[in-house]
């Protein structure tokens, strides 16, 4: 068996985001890049299938800044082989993406396909469903387990309210992971280090991105913080007062008098 | 290519999920923008009965016992005949585990153009959507062609979206569908042993921000005194700090309490859409910036470190008096 | 002329009793030597080999200083007293043997005024024997304090020991029954006791006889007691300076060992017997149970699953139970880690070296959970909550999961605006830490510090951005790769200023500042506490207010026992007025705040009583004393939060040294 893991880097929400002064897209200049968790859990996931069934792992990124450590993170977890897909992903949309990377899986013919069941960027739908249908393949995304049968995939698929359904797939096939089986494990500072010495990237050039399939967005803006909520300001002892008057004002702080 | 909207109604084990109903209300916003018809589509095996309250001007019912629950390929092979047949100029789905996983492929297979996360459209029909756990807002116009959307909760009143009238129905002949490569096999119940958090009035809710699971014991008190119960976000549960059952989220409960306390949650949209229901939300974050004010109805920066305790006596001495 | 008389009363037509004699203790020897052999290869064999003979000196000069003078034994004044009473009295026993073999073989010495001498100075040891004696079975059978391992090989150990000595004062005192000689009064016990047989009136015969039975007896207890030694409690007598002499002379405390490497630079990492050092395992023989680790151990405190005493012994039981099938070739053995000894007390160490101060044998006990860490680590075994920190160092160069830029947020209020070191040549650069650059309750304190530079008019500057967590904890954890990324980044950003000393708020970057670093030497590296010392003292940091408040110090583990730096904070709260009233357990002995060691970022898990609070508890019973006054940003949480959990905020304050000084200004 042979799977691939897609994955791809997203804007670290930890740092102040802000829109680039022709309107339309991020500003990257303080934009820190980290691996989509969505992503982090396919990859989990694929190396526990390994773990259980022996099979191939492959993992590929397209090259955004930061992504040879997560690649060669990827490795040092048990990845087989890391792809990197090179070109000029300034602009990147998930159509354009999907078609690309389905174009390298027809080579690799995997079995299963694994990626993150979506990103804090897409803005054109999550990358699994387009990828499946270029693919020609189905898919089922929210998935948080995955037992190999021989030409099917068992799935856990969750739904609101902590339902969780359990499909059969026929293979190939795509997914899109919610949660791994367990969480992502760690992998030591000196192991990623050791593997980037005895490990190579194979590096993929990518031609001609077809980006349609999206509508032009025409203004980005900051979504007004505040804009709602009143803000309590003063000390820790000020700031429970007024919210124990709002208990009050709710009428909740009787009931618990029962 | 007709002006008419479509949106796409969920459903999941006999019961309609909430997102059709707020689609229902931003579809009947762009049919008045576009001077058309509001289309409901129901795909289901004898599942009429679940159109009774949509607030459509028809619903198109597809009847197929391969459409009973959700199929990601099932759904595909209907939709892309639909689509193809009406030409609608706007296909409205859930930005949810059903919409989400459908709409993609739906874009790629007819080659029409999708933006995600669509919170709502503007009065003259342009379109806004969330990125980055909600920091960053994109607005554009619809393509030239039948666009697809999907939705996520907050923009609209699910109120809105229903009707005390049932839809004209019209049936539309399901494709073939053979062959089909994914199967439902069963549903799996969460624990029923647990509180079902929906059904609470009190919540204090934590997030990432509670940073160990000792200080959950911080969140146990203020529940305790208030008279309430814990739940979390998603960082949280995958901790394995509280059971999935306590899980406040997109994969979790939609919770209505009369008061939610956010205690060190950031408000990723997957959260946010689970809570709109709730009267009076309040958010205790440190970051000035987290999309959780956006929301709340009281917010405070305060380290929750610093309040919590100091919260619990003065509730205590409040009851007391 | 009183002289030594060899052999007396033995029968004469036994033959040579040297003959017998020598042949026992001769065999005795060899069956001590065999077996001690036999146990000690194992160490080698199973383990990594690699002998240190450096510093011989030095080396030699701590066995004196540990091994015979026993000053660490002394420290604790029951058990030293006791423990060095019978050892001492043992050294001169078996001096006085030697010098009684000379005399019968080589050189008549024990003649006259000597002789006399040694009969007194014996006889004086056997007292002093038997008041340690004395003090070991009140403590064994009567006190059993919990540390003590009560097991059968001790009471076996100390039975042998008081039935030589009680042997050789019989057999000395029946003799001298016999003899009465008239400098009999130079062995004053032998002869008290001698006078008791007198008073039997018993003839010299029947004492000539019962000497010849004792003597045999002491003779064959001797011989049991040598060829038992490899595998009783009295091993640690051979095992003991063995590790005194082996233990690394010239590392600091504060500079942690590296990860031991293969011949080909691969690392070792401590997952099995056979990836220990010979050391290890010497050490873990050379235990002698005191349990003064056990005692002093915050994490056994607390009622965690460590307790450093039972570590070292599970790898002297590993040894003994699973060497011979290792060397066999056996794989199937029980799991070092896992099995041996448990994951979670190996996390459960906060690193503040009591248990390591406290040795009296100088065992490394942090040596051995960090090496079984770096294991862990690598396999990436670990918590969850640890887990997100060591991610967040990776990404953030922080626990906090923050931005670096927003580490100098809590300069914003400052004006003029704290220079950039990066940019702008500065005195000193300062190191200010996570906790105090990011935790918001804390930022109040480390303004005041800046606040404090300001007024005194030092030239100072921060790195901004550009500090990371200094990494001293990380490796304590074991997480070696990431401690090194977080070095260098630290290093490179630090070599690009242009400064004289560096002052840290943090005691544990201090430590690995001025004992990992590689920074240039001519740097200095201050904690603030010696840096306010020194202005105080140099007369330019004076006080207009005298607070006249009674405080408690708690001396943090990083600069306190890691780097003996007890007297600079206290000379400063004094110096602001404050009365200083030290707690029972202070400066080397002081009992840590649980969060060393990586241990903030991990659960706490099921805890009897956080040390915090012990330690808390331990501050109130002090009389008046109102205010808790420390200096490390962790202890500040750990030391807030206690007060709060014990109930003691009505009489407790929980302050930085820095808020007394800005107080006093």
């Amino acid at each position: 068996m042979k799977i691939v893991v897609f994955v791809k880097l997203v804007p670290d929400l930890v740092e102040e985001l802000t829109v680039d002064p022709g309107g339309t897209t991020l500003d990257t200049t303080w934009l820190r890049m980290i691996i989509n968790e969505f992503d982090d859990h396919a990859v989990e996931q694929a190396i526990l299938l390994k773990e259980k069934t022996s099979t191939q792992v492959i993992v590929i990124a397209p090259d955004f800044d930061g992504v040879d450590e997560v690649l060669f993170t990827a490795c040092a977890k048990g990845a087989d082989q890391i792809i990197k897909l090179t070109g000029d992903f300034s602009s990147i949309n998930n159509h354009a993406l999907a078609r690309a990377v389905a174009s390298r899986i027809k080579i690799l013919q995997p079995d299963l396909v694994l990626t993150g069941v979506q990103a804090n960027n897409d803005i054109d739908g999550s990358i699994g469903p387009a990828l499946a249908a270029c693919l020609n393949q189905p898919f089922v995304g929210y998935v948080s387990g995955v037992t190999l049968e021989d030409n099917t995939a068992i799935v856990q698929k969750e739904y609101p309210g902590g339902v969780i359904a359990e499909m059969s797939i026929t293979l190939p096939a795509v997914l899109g992971i919610q949660a791994a089986e367990q969480p992502p494990r760690y992998v030591a500072v000196s192991k990623v280090r050791q593997v980037m010495k005895t490990s190579n990237i194979d590096e993929q050039p990518l031609d001609e991105l077809d980006n349609s399939g999206f509508p032009e967005v025409t203004r980005m803006f900051q979504s007004e913080t505040s804009a709602h909520a009143e803000m309590i300001t003063g000390s820790p002892d000020e700031i429970a007062d007024r919210l124990v008057s709002v208990f009050k004002e709710k009428g909740i702080l009787q009931r618990t008098n029962r | 290519m007709s002006q008419d909207i479509y949106v796409l109604i969920e459903h999941n084990q006999g019961q309609v999920a909430e997102i059709s109903y707020v689609m229902l209300a931003a579809g009947r916003q762009l049919a008045g923008i576009h001077g058309s018809q509001l289309f409901a589509m129901l795909l289901g095996y004898q599942a009429q009965g679940l159109s009774l309250d949509i607030a459509a001007d028809k619903l198109l019912y597809i009847d197929h016992p391969a459409l009973k629950e959700f199929a990601q390929d099932a759904y595909l092979l209907t939709l892309t005949e639909i689509i193809k047949s009406r030409q609608p100029r706007v296909v409205l789905f859930g930005n949810t585990t059903i919409g989400s996983d459908i709409a993609g492929a739906v874009s790629i297979a007819l080659g029409l153009d999708l933006a995600s996360s669509c919170r709502y459209f503007t009065s003259d029909g342009k379109f806004v959507s969330q990125i980055c756990g909600g920091k960053i807002m994109a607005e554009g116009n619809l393509s030239s062609g039948t666009t697809l959307l999907t939705m996520v909760p907050g923009g609209y009143k699910p109120e809105e979206g229903q009707s005390e009238h049932p839809p004209v129905i019209e049936n539309f002949s399901p494709p073939v569908l053979d062959n089909l490569r994914i199967k439902n096999i069963k549903f799996i119940q969460p624990e029923s042993f647990d509180i079902d958090i929906s059904k609470e009035s009190i919540l204090i809710s934590v997030g990432r921000g509670i940073q160990t699971r000792d200080n959950l014991e911080l969140a146990e008190n203020l529940a305790n005194s208030l008279g309430g119960v814990v739940c979390a976000s998603r960082p949280v549960i995958d901790q394995g700090w509280l059971p999935t059952t306590r899980l406040v989220g997109k994969s979790g409960k939609h919770v209505k309490p009369k008061v939610y306390i956010a205690l060190g949650i950031s408000g990723a949209p997957e959260h946010v859409e689970a809570i709109t229901g709730s009267e009076t939300i309040i958010a205790i974050n440190t970051d000035p910036k987290a999309p959780i004010f956006d929301i709340a109805t009281y917010g405070t920066e305060t380290d929750l470190f610093d309040l919590i305790d100091v919260l619990v006596e003065k509730v205590e001495a409040a009851k007391a008096s | 002329m009183p002289e030594r008389i060899d052999f007396w009363g033995i029968p004469e037509n036994w033959g040579s009793p040297a003959f017998y004699v020598y042949s026992l203790m001769f065999l005795a020897a060899a069956i001590l030597l065999i077996r001690f052999y036999l146990r000690a290869r194992l160490w080698w064999k199973v383990g990594r080999p690699g002998f240190h003979w450096n510093h011989l000196l030095q080396r030699l000069g701590r066995v004196i200083n540990y091994g015979i003078l026993q000053t660490k034994v002394l420290s604790q004044r029951y058990p030293g007293l006791m423990h060095a009473s019978i050892a001492w009295s043992f050294f001169v026993f078996f001096l006085g043997t030697g010098l009684a073999t000379i005399d019968s073989h080589f050189y008549k010495i024990l003649v006259g005024i000597p002789y006399l001498l040694h009969k007194l100075v014996m006889d004086v040891f056997v007292v002093i024997f038997f008041i340690g004696a004395g003090l070991a079975v009140f403590r064994r059978f009567i006190q059993k304090p919990p540390r003590l391992t009560i097991s059968s090989g001790f009471t076996w150990s100390l039975a042998l020991t008081i039935l030589i000595v009680l042997g050789g004062l019989l057999t000395e005192s029946l003799r001298l029954a016999v003899e009465k000689p008239s400098w009999a009064w130079w062995s004053p016990i032998g002869w008290l006791v001698a006078k008791l047989w007198i008073s039997t009136e018993a003839s010299s015969a029947t004492l000539t006889n019962w000497h010849l039975v004792i003597w045999v007896a002491h003779l064959l207890i001797v011989v049991i007691t040598i060829i038992t030694l490899p595998v009783s409690t009295l091993l640690h007598i051979i095992t003991g300076p063995a590790n005194i002499f082996f233990s690394n002379p010239d590392r600091k405390p504060g500079r942690l060992s590296p990860i031991p490497e293969n011949s080909k630079a691969e690392p070792i990492y401590s997952d099995s017997l056979r990836n220990l050092s010979w050391m290890q395992f010497l050490s873990a023989d050379a235990c002698t149970e005191c349990g003064r680790c056990q005692d002093v151990c915050p994490a056994y405190a607390a009622g965690t699953s460590l307790n450093p005493k039972i570590l070292i012994l599970n790898l002297r039981d590993a040894l003994k139970q699973d060497a011979s099938s290792i060397l066999h070739g056996n794989t199937n053995t029980h799991l070092l880690i896992g099995e041996w000894i448990k994951e979670n007390a190996l996390w459960s160490c906060t690193t503040c070296m009591a248990c390591v101060y406290e040795c009296p044998i100088l065992i490394n006990h942090i040596d051995t959970i960090v090496d079984m860490r770096r294991h862990l680590v690598i396999k990436g075994q670990m918590d969850g909550e640890l887990q997100a920190a060591l991610e967040n160092f990776g990404r953030y160069g922080n626990s906090f999961g923050q931005s670096d830029r927003m580490r100098a947020r809590w300069t914003q209020t400052i004006t003029p605006k704290i220079k950039d070191a990066r940019r702008e040549q500065v005195e000193y650069l300062w190191f200010v830490g996570d906790y105090a650059s990011y935790n918001p309750t804390l930022s109040d304190i480390t303004i005041k510090t800046a606040e404090i530079f300001n007024k005194i008019g030092l030239d100072y500057g921060l790195l901004y951005d550009a500090e990371r967590n200094s990494g001293n904890d990380i490796r304590r954890i074991g997480e070696e790769g990431l401690y090194e990324m977080l070095m260098e980044k630290n290093v490179a950003a630090i070599e690009k200023c242009h400064f004289q000393t560096i002052i840290t708020t943090d005691p544990h970057s201090y430590n690995t500042l001025k004992n990992e670093y590689p920074i240039n030497q001519d740097k200095r590296i201050l904690h603030y506490t010696e840096l306010l010392d020194q202005l105080i003292s140099s007369g330019r940091l004076k006080f207009r207010k005298k607070l006249g408040i009674k405080a408690t110090y708690h001396d943090p583990c990083y600069i306190g026992r890691y780097n003996e730096i007890y007297a600079a904070p206290r000379q400063v709260i004094q110096a602001t007025g404050c009365e200083l009233i030290e707690m029972p357990r202070h400066a080397e002995r002081a009992f840590c705040c649980g969060a060393g060691g990586g241990r903030i970022w991990m659960p706490e898990g099921d805890v009897k009583e956080r040390p915090s609070e012990i330690r808390i508890r331990e501050a109130v019973e002090l009389d008046g004393v109102s205010h808790f006054i420390v200096a490390c940003p962790k202890d500040i949480t750990m030391f807030r939060d206690a007060v709060k959990t014990t109930g003691n905020e009505d009489k407790i304050a929980v302050k930085d040294l820095i808020e007394l000084v800005h107080a006093a200004l």
